[in-house]
């Protein structure tokens, strides 16, 4: 595969046609995450399918600007190498499930890694977006640099929203510098007193990037200056992380706890006590990975009383809040959407169910 | 009062509606008392609103959005009046809704790390509230003593510290904000992220065009035990901007990186005495903070980079007396300049560092072509410009020549990657230079926008962003090349 291929007028193209026929987009990256919106392939109607994965390449990176911009196609792969490559990386560490992904899967998905709460969530690193809307319009929100409140931030709107207000064609993120040293930990502790340490290790200025509990351990990552480090490693105690691999698996959703049907994706107060059993707890117990024994309305109602929402993570992720949106929301959702793209062109079925949608 | 009898009775439906809703001492009809509203921190622009409200309760703010929604009234919220670009300017027929009242501190969750307040607690406040437990909010817009956090969400504040800590938008984890039909949208709380689109994100910054923001949930942050605060000065301008660079590219990520050249320099040494070296061309003042070990390999490596590039005598703040004498000048930068000119225009540009030297210098030749002067004291790290351009208001022709330099500078911030307004918003100020920055495609989807918020357009009428006709006029008057004239010019 070719690493700089500009395929911009093309897929535009391909956006007004789409438009011109009357016909629904449906966008795909490398289609690493298509076991999340599986479930709404098959209950949508009919569309084109429209891939950027062919448009790639860096377009812009200079190390000492924290920022780079890229094609939505270029593989997370080949971008965190280049970063690497100047000692950078993705500050919100996105996941590469099944080894994949793509810039603009990334964005459109908005899972964070697993430093979000201490390394800031997807949106916290989107800087700008050059966006295809639904008339076929080429547009460019935000920019390439960090402070910059010229208008609506219609950029970080982007991330999470699978691809229904638009088609990326290129992102600027902001990077960080690779810390200096990390380190892992792991303390053998019940979930309720792994979550206590959480909330009083929080507190204090520690170079923590990572606070993790599953099967009887909780995970604790380290980084920075290598003398910070060692200070922290010795005020939380526990042993060496003995797998080398947790934390990049954690990323990638490919721990053995993490496999399997009948896993939601929470997120709560990261102090509430509820959900514990059955789950893995992440970002110090803001994110939580469920396996409940009820039915989806007893787990709805039980997330709702912690304070926090979640989802199945399975082939209707991509619904992304049916059903858990208050109606004011929703419909002030749906407006918006239909701001950017008022056929309903691009992903139909995503973010609403068509029942729902087709309501209105 | 107009003369239609309609437009009267309308009027005095609405005032009786209003009086209703809210308790006496929080509706202003008296001019003299609505006078204090005619403006915000950009006093050139005033005007006096018809009416002027300031609820005390959630509820109170809905009534009064339903009651101006039902009579088509436009409504410009207003927090502590600071900002510095006319968001706040009132509508004449309109009602200014000040959340000044609304100033308490709801909760402090030490389990969760958040504060809930409502929205006219001040900046400080929030980290005055929560400093006995080691915590702070860590965004510090230099207005931070009288600036409100309901006001930060609407113009995503920013201040000194943004370049390792963020703006309002990565610190704010909830907002209470209250539709023009007066529902409230219940954005984040105690949770990171919601489980719909981030209409949070869409929030920060939008100037109170797409709601009026009730109750705010803000992160708390440990206080880092550790702080330096160094100081270089540098005989030449572009090789301080050039160790802005380096000290980024040396994977410093420092607390605070911001520069002062040698008006501004001497200005602020004439008015506080910080000691500052006043032959210097261009000083760096570096925070940098954290845990111990961390602080010290910084300095060290800082220091390193700012004798590469040619600094002088460096110098090193390690009591928290020390540190504040150094921050000093630079926090008393603008009133110091001030001093030194019958008038200033201060720029809000961002642009990418790599051009900041470049930027200075071409400033510097616009200035001497504009026959003014211009001093430059700036969030260097994040490449956030603030020329303050001094000129005479009562000097026949220096008022326009400052305008159209301001306008020379802004596109330039444009030309090389850059934005208008890195933290002092579009408001009424800025809206001609947002025609360079945007095509109007991007500008018609931003109204669009708007309008899934707020079909009507009454919140906030006629800010942030231009109507296209307004860029289409100014797109012809640039193929003419004439002079750009700014009819919402600060005149301070």
């Amino acid at each position: 595969m070719r690493d700089d291929v500009d395929q911009a007028e093309v897929l535009c193209d391909a956006v007004r046609r789409a438009a011109a026929a009357g016909e629904a987009v449906r966008i795909v990256g490398s289609g690493s995450k298509s076991s999340l919106t599986a479930g709404a392939a098959e209950a949508s109607r009919p569309a084109r399918l429209l891939s950027v994965s062919e448009h790639v390449g860096i377009v812009d990176y200079r190390p000492e600007e924290l920022v780079v911009t890229a094609r939505a196609g270029t593989r997370l792969k080949t971008l965190e190498s280049v970063l690497a490559g100047a000692g950078q990386y993705l500050p919100f560490e996105p996941p590469r499930l099944h080894g994949g992904g793509t810039v603009g899967g990334a964005v459109a998905c908005g899972l964070s890694g697993p430093g979000r709460p201490w390394r800031g969530a997807v949106r916290d690193a989107v800087l700008g977006v050059e966006l295809v809307n639904g008339r076929g319009e080429r547009l460019r929100f935000g920019g390439q640099v960090m402070k910059n409140v010229a208008g609506y931030d219609l950029s970080r709107l982007q991330a999470g929203a699978f691809g229904t207000f638009g088609l990326m064609l290129a992102v600027s993120l902001k990077v960080l510098p690779v810390p200096e040293t990390e380190q892992g930990r792991v303390l053998a502790l019940p979930p309720a007193d792994a979550l206590a340490r959480c909330r009083a290790w929080s507190r204090r200025p520690l170079p923590i990037s990572g606070l993790c509990w599953a099967d009887g351990l909780l995970h604790v990552r380290l980084s920075g200056a290598a003398s910070a480090v060692a200070a922290a490693a010795g005020e939380i105690g526990g042993d060496d992380e003995p797998d080398p691999r947790f934390w990049t698996g954690l990323r990638d959703l490919r721990l053995p706890q993490l496999a399997g049907p009948g896993l939601w994706r929470c997120v709560l107060p990261p102090a509430a006590p509820e959900p514990l059993d059955e789950c893995l707890v992440n970002w110090g117990g803001a994110e939580r990975w469920w396996r409940p024994r009820a039915d989806d309305a007893r787990v709805r109602a039980a997330l709702a009383a912690a304070g926090g929402h979640g989802r199945p993570f399975d082939g209707s992720f991509g619904h992304r809040g049916a059903g858990t949106l208050a109606p004011l929301e929703r419909r002030v959702s749906e407006r918006l959407r239909a701001a950017f793209d008022p056929e309903r062109r691009f992903n139909p079925e995503l973010t609403a169910r068509p029942e729902e949608t087709h309501a209105h | 009062m107009t003369a239609d009898p309609a437009d009267n009775r309308r009027r005095r439906r609405v005032e009786s509606l209003l009086r209703r809703a809210l308790p006496p001492s929080s509706l202003i009809t008296d001019p003299r008392a609505r006078k204090t509203f005619e403006t915000d921190g950009l006093t050139a622009i005033r005007e006096l609103p018809w009416l002027v409200a300031l609820p005390e309760t959630e509820a109170q703010v809905l009534e009064v959005l339903r009651i101006c929604r039902a009579h088509d009234v436009p409504v410009v919220p207003r927090g502590a009046g600071t900002g510095l670009s006319g968001g706040a300017r009132p509508s004449a027929d309109g009602l200014v809704l000040g959340l000044s009242k609304m100033a308490e501190i709801v909760e402090v969750d030490l389990d969760n790390l958040v504060a809930r307040v409502q929205p006219g607690v001040r900046n400080l406040a929030i980290s005055e509230a929560v400093a006995e437990h080691g915590l702070y909010y860590a965004p510090d817009p230099s207005s931070q003593i009288a600036c409100s956090i309901g006001g930060n969400v609407a113009e995503n504040s920013g201040g000194v510290h943004c370049l390792k800590y963020g703006l309002t938008v990565h610190n704010v984890v909830g907002v209470r904000l209250a539709t023009v039909d007066g529902e409230v949208l219940e954005l984040g709380g105690k949770v990171p992220e919601g489980p719909g689109y981030d209409l949070l994100a869409l929030v920060m910054g939008s100037e109170g065009m797409l709601g009026v923001v009730t109750e705010v949930t803000v992160r708390l942050l440990p206080s880092p035990p550790e702080k330096r605060v160094l100081l270089a000065p540098f005989a030449d301008v572009g090789a301080a901007a050039d160790a802005v660079g380096a000290i980024i590219a040396e994977g410093i990520v420092p607390a605070g990186l911001e520069m002062m050249d040698a008006p501004a320099i001497r200005a602020a040494e004439a008015f506080v005495h910080a000691g500052y070296p006043s032959d210097a061309a261009a000083i760096l003042l570096c925070e940098l903070d954290g845990v111990a070990g961390e602080v010290a390999a910084d300095l060290a490596r800082v220091t390193r980079v700012l004798d590469a590039h040619g600094a002088g005598d460096i110098r090193v703040a390690e009591s928290p007396e020390d540190q504040a004498r150094l921050w000093l000048g630079r926090k008393a930068a603008f009133p110091a300049v001030g001093r030194i000119a019958p008038d200033y225009y201060c720029m809000d540009g961002t642009i990418p560092r790599a051009h900041l030297a470049d930027v200075l210098e071409r400033i510097g030749r616009l200035a001497e072509a504009h026959g003014l002067a211009v001093a430059n004291v700036f969030h260097a790290g994040d490449g956030n410009l603030h020329p303050l351009i001094l000129y005479d208001a009562n000097h026949p022709g220096q008022l326009e020549q400052a305008e159209a330099l301001g306008a020379r500078i802004l596109e330039l911030c444009v030309a090389v990657g850059g934005t208008v307004t890195g933290e002092h918003g579009v408001g009424v100020e800025k809206l001609d230079t947002m025609c360079h920055q945007f095509d109007a495609a991007t500008l018609a989807q931003m109204h669009a926008v708007k309008a899934a918020f707020d079909p009507d357009g009454l919140l906030n009428p006629g800010k942030a962003v231009p109507e296209l006709a307004r860029c289409a006029e100014l797109g012809g008057m640039h193929v003419h090349g004439g002079r750009l004239p700014f009819p919402h010019l600060p005149r301070f």
